[in-house]
C-alpha cells in the first residue's frame, strides 16, 4: 500500500510535467494543426533559460523570491522564443503542406537542440536548487518531497490561469474561435495572426515553467532534454484528445502515473524498467488504433 | 537497340564503375591511384544512404504516407542478420569451403545475412503497416515514429544481441557489394514506380478518395510499398552492420530516421534522382562543414565545426521556406534532354502555362504547395 501511494505520487509529479508540455502541442494543434516538434526544445530552452537567471542574476542563493523571479523570468524568456520561432520558421511555411510544416518544425527541433549543444556543451549542466530540499513523511513509508508539492502547486495555479484566459478573456474567446475555423475567424475580423502568435507564447511559457520546475525536482539540464519529455508529453496530447485542453491534463498525468508504474511494478510481471520509455508509446499507438479521437476528444467526420 | 541490350550494357558498366573504385580503395591501389580510407567511408555511406533515402522516398515520396520510422527497420535488418552471421557464419563458411574467409563462402553468408535481414525487416513492416496505415498525415507519422522507438528498445532488452553494450559483428560488406545493392534499390524502386502499381502509388498520393473510388485497391497497394520500402531499410541494415563491424542501438534513434526524411525532402519527394542527390548532400555537408575554422571571441574558443549541426538544421529549415518542393520537386535530373530536342505539346502554350504537364510531375500540384484550409 506504501508503495502504491508512494508511486502514485511520483507519478503524479511527473505527469504533471507532461500535462504542463502537452498543454502547449494541444493548444498549437488546435489551432494551426501542425505537431509542434520544436515544443520540447523550447521546455529544454526554458531550464536553460532558468539556469542563466539563477546563476547570474541570483549567484545560485536560494530563496522563494529567486524561484519565483526564475520561474517567471524563464517564462517570459521562452515565450518570446516561441513567438520568434512562430514568426520566423512556421509563418512562412504555413501556406504550404501539412508534410512542410512538419519538416520545418522538425528542422526547428534539430536547430535549438545543436545551437545548445554548441553554446552549452552536451555535458549536463546541475541547476542551482533555490528552495532546499525536504522530505515530509506522510504516513507510514510514504514521503513527499518539497519540489513536488511545488510542482503540483505552480502546475495547478498555470492551469486555472490558462482556464480563466481561455475561457474568459477576449484573446482566448479569439483563439477558440480561431481553432473552431480559421478562416471564418479571419472574416469576422480577428487578427489571426496575433492570436496564432500569442497561443505559441503562451504553450511555450507553459513548457518553460515545466523545465524550471523538473530543474528543481531532478536538477540536470542538458540540452538533449526535451527530446524524449516533449515526444511523451505529446503522446499525453494526443491520449487526452488532441486540441483538447482538459484532455491534455488528463493525458499528461494518466502517462506520468503509466510510467511511474512501470518502473515500480513492471519487473513483478516480466517488464524489466528500462522499458519506461516505450510505454508511452504503447499507449499512443493504442489509443490511435482503437479510439483515435483520444479519451475526451470527439470524433470528427471527415468531409468529403 | 532494344531496351534489354540497353539495360545490360548500363548494368556492366555501372559494376565496372563500383569495381574501378573498390580497387582503389583497396591497399594496393589502381595504377598509384587510391582512395584513403576516410573517403572511402563517405562512400560506402553514401551508398547505404541512397538505399535508405530512396526506399523511403517509394512510400514518402510516391505513394504519399508519411513514415517517419525508417530507423527501426533498419535496426530490424541490422540486428537480425548480425545474429545470424556471429552465430552461424563461419560454420557456413566452413562447411562450404573448408575454412572461413574465401571469396565465395563469404559472399554467401552475405547474401544469406541480406535475405535475412530483408525478411524480417518486411516482416516487421507488415505487423507495423497494417494497422498504422489506416491513420493519415500527421498520425501515421507519430504511430511510425513510436513503432520505432518501440522496436529499439525491445532489441535495446535483448542480451543475446549485446543489449547496451553492442554487438560485435563480422566484416562481410565492402564497397563493391553495397554500392551494387544499391544500384539494385534504385532500378528496383525506379521499375515500381514506372509499373502499373507505380501509377496506383502515385494515384493514392494524389487523392486517395478518388483512387478508390477508380478501382485501386488503396489498403494492399499502401502496404505493399511500405513492405517494399521497410525491406529495403533492412538491407541497408544488413549492409551498415556488417560494415561497421559494432552494431549499438544508439544508431537508430528517431534522428536516424529525421536523417531519411531530410534527404527526400532535400531532394525532392517523389523524385528519384532528388533522393540520390538528397543523400550525397546530407552524407556529404556535415563532412565538408567539419573543415570550418576555429574564432576566438572574448576569450572564449568558438569552433566553427561545431556549427555544423547547426547550420545543417537551418539550411533544413531554409529549404523549406524557399523551396518547399525540394531542389527537384517531382522532376527526374537525367541526361534525356541531351538525346532529342523537346517538342511542346500543341496548344501547350494556351493551357494556362503549365505546359501540359501531367498534374503527378506538376511541381506546382497541389499537394505540395498549398492546402485547403480545413
Amino acid at each position: 500500500m506504501d508503495t502504491f501511494v508512494q508511486q502514485l505520487i511520483n507519478g503524479l509529479t511527473i505527469g504533471s510535467i507532461y500535462a504542463l508540455i502537452a498543454l502547449g502541442y494541444t493548444m498549437v494543434y488546435g489551432i494551426l494543426k501542425l505537431i509542434n516538434f520544436a515544443h520540447g526544445d523550447v521546455y529544454m530552452v526554458g531550464a536553460y533559460a532558468g539556469f542563466m537567471i539563477s546563476v547570474y542574476a541570483f549567484n545560485s542563493q536560494p530563496s522563494i523570491i529567486a524561484f519565483l523571479i526564475v520561474l517567471f523570468g524563464s517564462m517570459l524568456i521562452a515565450g518570446s522564443i516561441g513567438i520568434l520561432i512562430e514568426r520566423l520558421a512556421y509563418r512562412p511555411v504555413r501556406k504550404f503542406s501539412r508534410m512542410t510544416t512538419l519538416i520545418t518544425a522538425m528542422g526547428m527541433s534539430l536547430f535549438l537542440e545543436y545551437l545548445f549543444t554548441f553554446v552549452f556543451t552536451g555535458i549536463p549542466k546541475s541547476f542551482p536548487l533555490l528552495i532546499p530540499n525536504e522530505n515530509y513523511k506522510i504516513f507510514g513509508e510514504v514521503t513527499i518531497n518539497n519540489s513536488q508539492i511545488l510542482i503540483f502547486v505552480v502546475s495547478v495555479v498555470l492551469m486555472i490561469a490558462l482556464q480563466y484566459i481561455i475561457l474568459y478573456t477576449k484573446i482566448g474567446k479569439a483563439m477558440r474561435a480561431v481553432s473552431f475555423n480559421l478562416n471564418s475567424a479571419k472574416l469576422m475580423g480577428i487578427n489571426t495572426d496575433f492570436v496564432i502568435a500569442f497561443t505559441f507564447g503562451l504553450g511555450s511559457a507553459l513548457a518553460a515553467a515545466a523545465g524550471v520546475l523538473v530543474a528543481q525536482y531532478q536538477p540536470k539540464i542538458f540540452p538533449l532534454m526535451g527530446l524524449m519529455t516533449g515526444l511523451k508529453a505529446f503522446v499525453a496530447a494526443v491520449l487526452g484528445g488532441i486540441g483538447n485542453i482538459p484532455g491534455a491534463v488528463l493525458g499528461g498525468l494518466l502517462i506520468g502515473m503509466a510510467e511511474t508504474f512501470v518502473v515500480g511494478y513492471g519487473q513483478n510481471v516480466g517488464i524489466p524498467s528500462t522499458y519506461r520509455d516505450a510505454v508511452a508509446f504503447a499507449i499512443l499507438i493504442l489509443v490511435l488504433l482503437i479510439r483515435p479521437a483520444g479519451l475526451l476528444g470527439s470524433n470528427v467526420q471527415e468531409k468529403v | 537497340m532494344s531496351s534489354w541490350v540497353r539495360s545490360l550494357i548500363g548494368g556492366i558498366a555501372i559494376i565496372a564503375v563500383l569495381y574501378v573504385i573498390s580497387l582503389m580503395m583497396s591497399e594496393a591501389g589502381l595504377f598509384g591511384m587510391g582512395i584513403d580510407n576516410y573517403t572511402a567511408r563517405l562512400f560506402v555511406f553514401i551508398a547505404i544512404n541512397v538505399i535508405l533515402a530512396t526506399s523511403l522516398n517509394l512510400i514518402n515520396g510516391f505513394t504519399g504516407q508519411f513514415s517517419i520510422g525508417h530507423a527501426g527497420f533498419m535496426a530490424v535488418g541490422a540486428y537480425a542478420s548480425a545474429y545470424f552471421t556471429v552465430n552461424y557464419g563461419e560454420a557456413i563458411e566452413r562447411a562450404v569451403s573448408g575454412s572461413p574467409g574465401g571469396a565465395f563462402s563469404s559472399a554467401l553468408v552475405l547474401i544469406l545475412a541480406i535475405i535475412i535481414g530483408a525478411i524480417g525487416a518486411s516482416i516487421t513492416g507488415l505487423i507495423v503497416g497494417i494497422p498504422s496505415l489506416r491513420l493519415k498525415g500527421d498520425y501515421l507519422a507519430i504511430v511510425t515514429l513510436g513503432f520505432a522507438e518501440i522496436i529499439r528498445i525491445v532489441i535495446l532488452n535483448i542480451d543475446a544481441v549485446g543489449g547496451a553494450t553492442g554487438y560485435q559483428v563480422p566484416g562481410y560488406a565492402d564497397f563493391l557489394w553495397i554500392g551494387f545493392f544499391a544500384v539494385i534499390t534504385v532500378v528496383v524502386v525506379h521499375n515500381i514506380v514506372r509499373s502499373d502499381m507505380g501509377r496506383a502509388l502515385i494515384s493514392i498520393r494524389e487523392d486517395e478518395l478518388a483512387a478508390e473510388a477508380m478501382g485501386v485497391n488503396t489498403t494492399r497497394y499502401k502496404v505493399t510499398s511500405f513492405v517494399i520500402s521497410s525491406a529495403f531499410a533492412g538491407i541497408a541494415g544488413v549492409l551498415f552492420a556488417h560494415y561497421n563491424k559494432f552494431l549499438s542501438t544508439n544508431d537508430f534513434q528517431f534522428i536516424k530516421s529525421f536523417e531519411v526524411i531530410i534527404m527526400i525532402v532535400i531532394g525532392g519527394m517523389g523524385s528519384m534522382t532528388g533522393a540520390i542527390i538528397g543523400a550525397v548532400v546530407v552524407t556529404l555537408l556535415p563532412e565538408l562543414l567539419r573543415r570550418l575554422p576555429e574564432i576566438q571571441v572574448a576569450g572564449t574558443t568558438f569552433n566553427f565545426a561545431d556549427l555544423r549541426l547547426v547550420i545543417f538544421a537551418l539550411i533544413l529549415i531554409l529549404t523549406m521556406i524557399f523551396r518547399p518542393q525540394g531542389l527537384l520537386g517531382t522532376k527526374e535530373f537525367g541526361l534525356s534532354w541531351l538525346k532529342r530536342p523537346r517538342v511542346k505539346p500543341e496548344g501547350a502554350d494556351s493551357v494556362g502555362g503549365t505546359e501540359g504537364t501531367p498534374i503527378a510531375e506538376d511541381p506546382e500540384a497541389k499537394h505540395l504547395t498549398s492546402e485547403g484550409d480545413d
